[in-house]
């Protein structure tokens, strides 16, 4: 035979066990460190090609400014950076992202693709009516559908995101209040449990809040809610299904109540979910509801936005509604923009044009591919994927509300980790060296160390498993008192636990040049 | 059902783990008389061919702005947007993320953010920016709320030249917060009419730069008219490429800055999503609206960026947050910022140059019409004063396929300027399209 | 030095009242991260909200223990909040009033009665 010995070796060699490696450039693998685009070096820079302008800007002579210090990068450099940075998220197309009360399910691209075309995306929202037929039929369709789904006879589209959907459904209270000679009403009643944006909308429209307790088992107390009803109470604000994950048995009874109580029924609209198609808030006795459109009707959450929140009125509210809306005429669909010219007694504007039209778009193409049928299969299956969660996980952790189903989402509590010496953020923090994002910690405040589970209707049983294989395993090393797993977590994140405390101590905002003759700081100190 | 992985042996299974006998038993503690039975009177689910044929239907149906000779603006601008910009944004970890409350693995988002903060600060000349408003409007009405908090007075006066759907929703959310709102009549150089207005009284004054006249302002004179009573400077801006000619609102005095930053890296979206850009001299910093992203270190003493000062905002403010705002534009300010990127202050400053330069052409064939231009000094934007109703005279140049501007009326019908067509001119805007206009302005004006 | 049910406390000196956090509430705080102190020259009653002090998680009112003028605001809170943690009973203060009515000052809990409430809590 002839003997080769050149080439390279096939099996892996050296130290496996050196768990403690660190790279000499700070990457990690192909993951890279990447500095900020002001550290980049291209102060004079320029990744877009543009014609020279034919006239100068002499008759602007003094109003000019002298320069602009941003720095530019060439097109590869740019989509190296942003590549990168990009590999820093975690994001529901990876795996399940569990967030209670954020409603992280698939988006479809169907979505994305209709929002893109021309039509829509190259839209003025000044260009003149009859170019935008097409546009305003899209509103009415989506509202067709909003106010079918929700059995309520009206619905501004404006409002731009859930907590601005609820500061127009309170300007209607109030303007129905005083258009009533009740002006003197303006407290609002809030559950302890509710989102912050509840109470903070309230003040925001000038109502003071008060809380409603609520009981052993999750719900409005309504003793409490009759206490506090009176000549006084312009609103309720409840979520339902409420933020423990609970649908609130005796909402009837609570419209009934705030209703003989001379006040109106806000419902938060944002566990919509679990009920679409099912259920229909206008059947409950509610008054006024925002749905945000990036949770029940998934267009995407983009890193925090934008979000779009309609909300829903029934006749007593609708006729103070904000400008714009859409109204069909002998000349097809027309914008009333101007309220006044109208017999309405629209409040005012919520902002300047439509609303979220590109959120509309996608959110009408979801609605279309479910249909009334796949709509109803979308509560369904994210009611039963949540409490398949909890199924599972009862006995390993601690539900806060044992007793009967949840809705689309599970809640527990921290009681399963005491003398553990894990807190509810530990363990959150571990589940990232896992693969999987964190739940809601710490909300609703109701429920000591909380954790709330979404899954959303758009995970497969086989992910479910996987992460609830995860948090058990976890959680039987929390108990084994493998604390150390936890305490030091995320050790295989990008970056590990991040000090808070200094970034609010002396907020760095932006960056800022060193002075001049000194190099940048170093990207990361080692 | 191509969105639910769910099978009906998967189902029957997991009611089997649950204990529940069927899929109702989960939803018992719905009241009876709400529990619907029936499917709502609403279409059964379609295919994705049959859905993008329903859309692509309404689509077609309108005029999209690249279809011929376009000259609208006040408020929202046609302007080019790279094909990268596009790309990136729909890259799955940034669409498909969440606000980044888990820092540790969304270092993506918040650089982003930070950089975002960085450059609306400099675009603006000012020391702190936000991580975005819903939009510029909105953006506008929060900086009036602010300045209450900051001065504790109630009274904002709102110049002339503000865009009036700003001034309709900054009248709406702050008067409902209790402020008086004074909001001054419509004028093409609103300059004077605001200094004389200024009193003891005054939070703020609110003027827009270039305004919606599209006349080009030094407020420096009115900010320190403002300061001089105690009261804050907000600059309003809704053309966000003339940040790169123009003198920066903190050049100018002002102690906020609220732009619409749709311009850069947003399409026109028929009016949203857009994305409102927020900044504001550093010691007011503690009185700002919605998020703000801070650099830190992690426990391995590496940088990284986190959401800060989260005690403004109403997740743990409740009822005493600076607002009840709970997201930003996130998608859009990441537009932006990429859009942004790819300029620098260089390609900006070519960008901005440009539009002043087709504005240029436009006024000029404007006159050769033989129209008056109403705008002394202008960027990108002209008011034009045309016989009889400028909104009949758009309509009936729809017929040579111009679409000539917003007439002033659609904006605000009461100010008795039926008679002022809006006109903007873009990078977007060739010689053709100029032409064009002039020859059909000619000729419906010369009948 | 005397103590409210809301964890302030206070030390009188002639008529004029030094007030700041308890050890306690320092502690059940966390990190302070800002504090935002009140306007000299303002007066407040017994009871009202007069400054803010702020954690990463939380932000938190504090009330005046005792009524008066506010003649003076501690300087370093501004760029070391973190004197709050450090120092809560000294150091740490937050703001001086010129007392009107010292008897207010005799009706809050000594040092003893606070630890006993504390207890209770």
């Amino acid at each position: 035979m002839t003997l080769q010995t050149i080439g390279r070796p096939t099996r892996p060699e050296g130290d496996t066990a050196n768990t403690g490696f660190k790279s000499l450039t700070g990457a990690r693998g192909l993951l890279q460190d990447e500095p900020l685009i002001f550290e980049l070096g291209g102060w004079s820079k320029t990744g877009v090609d543009i014609p020279a302008a034919e006239h100068d800007a002499s008759d602007l002579a003094g109003l000019t400014r002298e320069s602009i210090p941003l720095p530019g990068l060439s097109e590869p450099e740019a989509m190296r950076h942003y590549v990168r940075l990009s590999q820093k998220n975690h994001a529901i197309d990876l795996a399940i992202y569990p967030l209670g009360s954020c409603t992280m399910k698939h988006n479809p691209r169907l979505n994305e693709k209709a929002a893109r075309l021309a039509g829509f995306a190259e839209l003025h929202p000044l260009a003149p009516i009859s170019t935008t037929q097409g546009a305003l039929a899209l509103m009415d369709r989506l509202a067709h559908w909003l106010k079918t789904l929700t059995g309520m006879p009206a619905v501004a589209l404006t409002p731009k995101a859930g907590a601005h959907g609820e500061l127009c459904g309170l300007l209607c209270i109030k303007a129905a209040h005083e258009a009533a000679g009740q002006a003197n009403r303006r407290t609002v009643l809030v559950p302890t449990s509710a989102h912050g944006t509840n109470p903070a909308t309230a003040a925001f429209v000038g109502y003071s809040v008060q809380e409603i307790a609520q009981t052993d088992d999750g719900r409005v107390d309504l003793a409490d809610l009759t206490a506090k009803l009176g000549p006084h109470v312009a609103a309720i604000m409840i979520t339902n299904p409420n933020t423990c994950g609970l649908f609130e048995r005796d909402v009837i009874e609570i419209g009934r109540l705030t209703h003989g109580a001379g006040a109106y029924f806000y419902c938060d609209g944002a566990n919509f979910n679990a009920i679409v198609g099912r259920v229909r808030p206008g059947d409950l006795g509610v008054d006024a509801m925002h749905i945000n459109l990036h949770k029940t009707f998934s267009t995407p959450h983009g890193g925090g936005g934008p979000g779009a929140g309609p909300v829903v009125l029934s006749a007593a509210l609708a006729p103070f509604a904000p400008a714009p809306w859409v109204v069909s005429g002998p000349d097809g669909l027309r914008l009333v923009e101007e309220a006044k010219d109208e017999a309405a007694r629209a409040f005012g504007r919520m902002s300047a044009f439509q609303g979220q039209m590109g959120m509309f778009v996608r959110a009408y193409a979801y609605m279309r591919s479910h249909g009334a049928d796949g709509l109803r299969q979308v509560a369904e299956d994210a009611v039963l994927n949540a409490n398949y969660i909890k199924a599972r996980m009862t006995g390993i952790m601690t539900p806060a509300f044992p007793d009967g189903p949840c809705m689309h989402e599970a809640l527990f509590d921290d009681t399963w980790l005491e003398g553990t010496g894990v807190t509810t953020l530990d363990f959150a923090k571990a589940m990232i060296d896992e693969g999987f994002h964190p739940m809601t910690m710490y909300f609703p405040l109701v429920v000591h160390g909380a954790m709330l589970i979404e899954p959303t209707e758009t995970e497969s049983k086989r992910e479910l498993d996987r992460f609830c294989d995860a948090l058990s395993a976890l959680a039987a090393a929390a108990r084994l008192g493998d604390a150390e797993r936890f305490k030091g977590a995320p050790y295989l994140a990008p970056l590990r636990r991040l000090d808070e405390t200094l970034a609010a101590r002396k907020p760095k905002l932006t960056w800022r040049p060193e002075p001049i003759g000194v190099a940048p700081a170093p990207l990361a100190a080692e | 059902m191509r969105y639910l992985p769910l099978t009906a042996d998967d189902r029957a299974e997991m009611l089997g783990v649950i204990g529940a006998p069927d899929i109702d038993a989960l939803f018992a503690d719905v009241p009876a008389a709400a529990r619907k039975a029936e499917l709502f009177d609403l279409p059964l689910h379609a295919g994705e061919l049959e859905v993008e044929r329903e859309l692509a239907a309404l689509a077609a149906r309108n005029r999209p702005a690249g279809a011929g000779p376009f000259f609208c603006g006040a408020g929202a601008y046609r302007h080019h947007v790279p094909a990268s910009v596009d790309h990136l944004i729909q890259r799955s970890e940034f669409l498909t993320s969440y606000t980044p409350y888990q820092p540790e693995i969304a270092q993506g988002t918040l650089q982003i953010l930070f950089e975002f903060q960085t450059q609306v600060a400099a675009l603006t000349g000012l020391e702190v920016a936000n991580c975005s408003m819903y939009d510029g409007s909105t953006g506008c009405a929060e900086a009036v709320m602010m300045a209450q908090r900051v001065t504790r007075r109630e009274k904002a006066i709102l110049s002339g030249g503000l865009h009036p759907h700003y001034a309709a929703t900054t009248q709406t959310i702050a008067h409902a917060e209790g402020m008086t709102i004074v909001r001054q009549a419509a004028a093409i150089d609103a300059e004077a009419a605001v200094i004389a207005a200024i009193d003891g009284e005054t939070a703020c004054v609110v003027v827009q730069t270039p305004n919606v006249f599209g006349v080009v302002t030094d407020v420096t004179r009115i900010a320190e008219a403002a300061h001089a009573a105690g009261a804050l400077m907000i600059v309003v801006t809704t053309e966000a490429i003339s940040y790169g000619l123009l003198k920066s609102p903190g050049e100018m005095g002002a102690d906020i800055a609220v732009g619409e930053g749709q311009s850069i890296g947003n399409g026109l979206n028929y009016g949203g999503p857009y994305v409102g850009l927020f900044a504001c001299r550093e010691k007011l910093l503690r009185q700002m609206p919605g998020r703000l992203c801070g650099e830190t270190q992690d426990a391995d003493g590496r940088r990284g960026y986190v959401l800060t000062l989260s005690t403004r905002e109403q997740h743990i403010r409740r009822e005493k947050a600076t607002s009840n705002i709970c997201t930003n534009s996130g998608l859009c300010a990441l537009a932006f910022t990429i859009h942004m990127t790819l300029l620098g202050g260089t390609g900006l400053r070519e960008l901005a140059l440009l539009n002043h330069s087709r504005a240029r052409e436009l006024k000029a064939a404007v006159e050769g019409a033989g129209l008056e231009v109403l705008t002394p000094r202008f960027f990108n934007e002209i008011a034009v004063k045309v016989p009889g109703s400028a909104a009949a005279l758009v309509e009936a140049l729809l017929a040579d396929s111009v679409v000539a501007g917003v007439p002033y009326s659609r904006l605000d019908p009461r100010a008795g300027l039926d008679d002022v067509l809006l006109l903007a001119a873009t990078e977007t805007t060739t010689s053709d399209d100029i032409a064009a206009l002039g020859a059909a302005l000619t000729r419906r004006l010369g009948q | 030095m005397r103590f409210t049910k809301d964890h302030e406390w206070v030390v009188l000196e002639g008529d004029i009242a030094t007030i700041g956090i308890s050890a306690h509430a320092a502690e059940q705080l966390g990190d302070v991260v800002f504090v935002e102190t009140p306007e000299v020259g303002k007066t407040v009653k017994a009871g009202d909200s007069f400054a803010v002090v702020e954690s990463v998680k939380a932000a938190s009112d504090v009330y005046a223990p005792i009524g008066g003028e506010v003649v003076d605001a501690n300087p370093v809170l501004g760029d070391a909040p973190e004197t709050v943690n450090a120092d809560p009973e000294n150091g740490g203060w937050f703001a001086k009033l010129k007392v009107a009515d010292a008897s207010e000052y005799e009706a809050l809990m000594d040092r003893a009665a606070y630890e006993t409430f504390l207890q209770t809590q």
